[in-house]
């Protein structure tokens, strides 16, 4: 008798301290879920060229632009290739980037210059860093991939209009500059409509608005206009993408040293 | 070089597409602040510098291209520093796993930063910088087969570009004048000698890799007294040389290394530069980057070298801000272990407003003994600044 009672107190007791966990594995599963979702919703297709603009704003309204054109192509089981080729400002005109990302370990960058016919391997550890001085870091803008964090669900919140899942997502990553993200996303198709980044200390630095949302093929949404706020400085820089072309016919062979070299 | 100036013009005629401009142009200011060897020299130098360059593409695939890069300076102080080059003048045409580019153009081989040791393509063009990065445009038929395997490279080079000196009221350069106009060579084709070279480079990995073999005239001559035991003529010998050009990059770690052997007169010779570069990202919590730099330069002739760097060890640090302006500050020295003679840099620059940068250079140089080629040097420590405009 005395045992049977024991065992029955000791599963009791057991299911209430593991309830809690199961909440939270609840919320983890869903959280993969849905970016998971995100992710398939995105695929195929295939490669893409698009040229964007970034107006930098200081807390004193002094604005200074920055143009680039970006190609990129989609990598099975891995993260995407891409070559940025810069406009403006003049001084890096002609200046560009090749990165091949991966899904586990630094992304591999290859950076030309112009003045010296120069291509030059760089280290990949600065993807927390400002690009081109603007408050999107190189972690921002590079493609996402479901590896890249762990998740949680924390509920439901529409932005605007659109009925959107809350999700917060922890880098994996160790020399991310965030210690985590939480993101707003549409629950028709996963897009991104609002993002809020913590640095390593746990405080808000960034707010991520984007809008203007176009559907390319009848399937891939992008966003072409996307403002990211830093609270800590006051500044903020507006990022537009424009021409987007998807399935240009862009192959691996357009994405090495060489092209790189050769880009304009 | 005229036939081939004659059939681009008239490619030129036949392009339908407009022409595409881009380019800088600026003026230095240079300030010597030590008495000079010889009076003649001066202590200002201000000049004038340009380079647009024009391209046009040939048709809609954006396949076929030419470019023409015209450079010039003129320098307030010394003649010799006025001078104009074509960088390039070359048509360039892209296929799927190969390119051909024909014509004057400049190619850069290497990894490190003290010295490019392996880059023999182009003739540096000295008398616009110490560093060496400026290059003369060099013409030639290079083609490129891009496989999985690697790259593999051709080059066929005509046309000998000869080094480019300082003259009488020039700094930063030897007591006794160089006769440009009067160069030797040990081939009897002089200038026309074809030289060839080969490449083969890959990257796998964290691995960039290449291997390079060259096989004609030596940018670098051996100087001799002329007649009148005034001037210094070069004599430019043959030469064949074998090298490679490494650099494994792990995270926050570039390893970096170039070896040669070069068979050529008076003795053949092994050389090496290798060395690291470290980067510490967001320095304090900040956006700033911060780059520690460290590489030996080592070459076997050690004393007889004819270059700077045969035992030496270079040390810098390059803090970028990452901010809207891109300001950089790179701060290096260069020691000589066995001249125990030294020089050090410091090199800044910025951006003003959207078109302009403003860049400074500062260098000193201190060595006591003779045999140093660094020794000419000495009085030579100078301040330059540069404001260019860039369209």
């Amino acid at each position: 008798m005395n045992l049977c009672i024991k065992s029955a107190i000791v599963s009791v007791l057991a299911m209430t301290f593991s309830l809690p966990s199961v909440a939270q594995n609840a919320q983890q599963t869903r959280g993969l879920e849905i970016a998971k979702a995100r992710k398939v919703a995105d695929q195929g297709w295939v490669d893409s060229q698009a040229s964007m603009e970034m107006l930098l704003s200081n807390k004193q309204g002094e604005t200074s632009l920055r143009q680039l054109r970006m190609k990129n192509l989609e990598v099975e089981s891995d993260g995407d290739k891409s070559i940025s080729i810069f406009d403006s400002p003049k001084d890096i005109r002609g200046a560009a980037f090749l990165t091949f990302a991966h899904v586990q370990g630094a992304d591999d960058q290859w950076l030309y210059l112009p003045a010296l016919k120069r291509v030059k391997r760089i280290s990949s550890r600065n993807k927390s860093g400002p690009f081109m001085g603007s408050e999107f870091a190189y972690e921002d803008l590079s493609s996402f991939e479901v590896e890249k964090y762990t998740y949680r669900y924390l509920g439901d919140e529409p932005v605007g209009t659109e009925a959107s899942f809350i999700l917060e997502s922890v880098p994996t990553d160790k020399y991310s500059g965030y210690s985590k993200l939480v993101t707003w996303l549409d629950k028709d198709d996963y897009r991104v409509h609002k993002a809020q980044y913590f640095d390593r200390k746990g405080s808000l630095l960034k707010t991520l608005t984007a809008s203007n949302y176009m559907q390319y093929l009848d399937k891939y949404w992008r966003a072409h206009n996307l403002k990211m706020v830093n609270h800590q400085t006051g500044k903020s820089t507006l990022l537009t993408w424009d021409s987007y072309q998807f399935m240009t016919g862009l192959k691996e062979s357009d994405f090495n040293k060489n092209r790189l070299k050769r880009a304009r | 070089m005229r036939l081939l100036l004659i059939s681009l013009i008239t490619l030129f005629s036949v392009a339908i597409h407009a022409v595409e401009v881009r380019g800088y142009m600026g003026t230095e200011l240079r300030y010597f602040s030590e008495t000079p060897w010889q009076s003649e020299q001066t202590d200002w130098q201000a000049s004038f510098v340009t380079q647009p360059e024009f391209y046009w593409e040939l048709d809609d695939s954006g396949d076929n291209s030419v470019t023409f890069t015209p450079f010039m300076r003129i320098d307030s102080a010394d003649n010799a520093r006025s001078h104009w080059d074509v960088r390039e003048l070359k048509w360039l045409h892209l296929a799927d796993n190969w390119e051909l580019e024909v014509g004057a153009a400049i190619v850069f081989w290497g990894v490190t930063e003290s010295q490019h040791l392996v880059d023999v393509i182009n003739q540096t063009d000295g008398i616009e910088g110490i560093n060496g990065d400026d290059k003369l445009g060099q013409p030639m038929v290079h083609f490129s087969l891009i496989e999985d395997w690697g790259v593999f490279e051709s080059f066929i080079l005509a046309g000998f570009r000869e080094q480019t000196y300082a003259g009488k009221n020039g700094r930063l350069r030897l007591p006794l004048l160089v006769d440009g106009d009067h160069s030797q060579y040990e081939s009897s084709r002089g200038q026309q000698h074809i030289d060839v070279a080969l490449r083969y480079s890959h990257s796998l990995s964290d691995w960039d890799i290449a291997f390079s073999a060259f096989h004609g005239t030596n940018r670098e001559p051996v100087f001799q007294l002329d007649s009148s035991q005034q001037q210094l003529t070069p004599y430019y010998m043959q030469m064949t040389q074998v090298s490679s050009d490494v650099q494994i990059t792990q995270n926050d770690w570039l390893w970096k290394a170039e070896w040669l052997y070069r068979d050529t007169q008076p003795e053949s010779y092994y050389a090496a530069v290798a060395g690291f570069e470290y980067t510490l990202i967001g320095l304090f919590d900040s956006d700033a980057d911060l780059g520690l730099l460290g590489e030996y330069n080592w070459d076997q002739r050690q004393e007889q070298a004819s270059t700077p760097y045969q035992n030496d060890l270079f040390v810098g640090a390059r803090v970028v801000l990452n901010d809207e302006d891109s300001t950089e500050l790179l701060i290096g020295v260069a020691r000589d272990l066995s001249y125990m003679s030294y020089s050090g840099r410091l090199q800044a620059s910025k951006r003003l407003g959207e078109r302009y940068k403003l860049s400074l250079e500062a260098w000193l140089f201190h060595s006591n003994e003779q045999a140093d080629p660094l020794y000419y040097f000495q009085h030579d420590d100078m301040i330059n600044v540069n404001l260019d405009y860039y369209f």
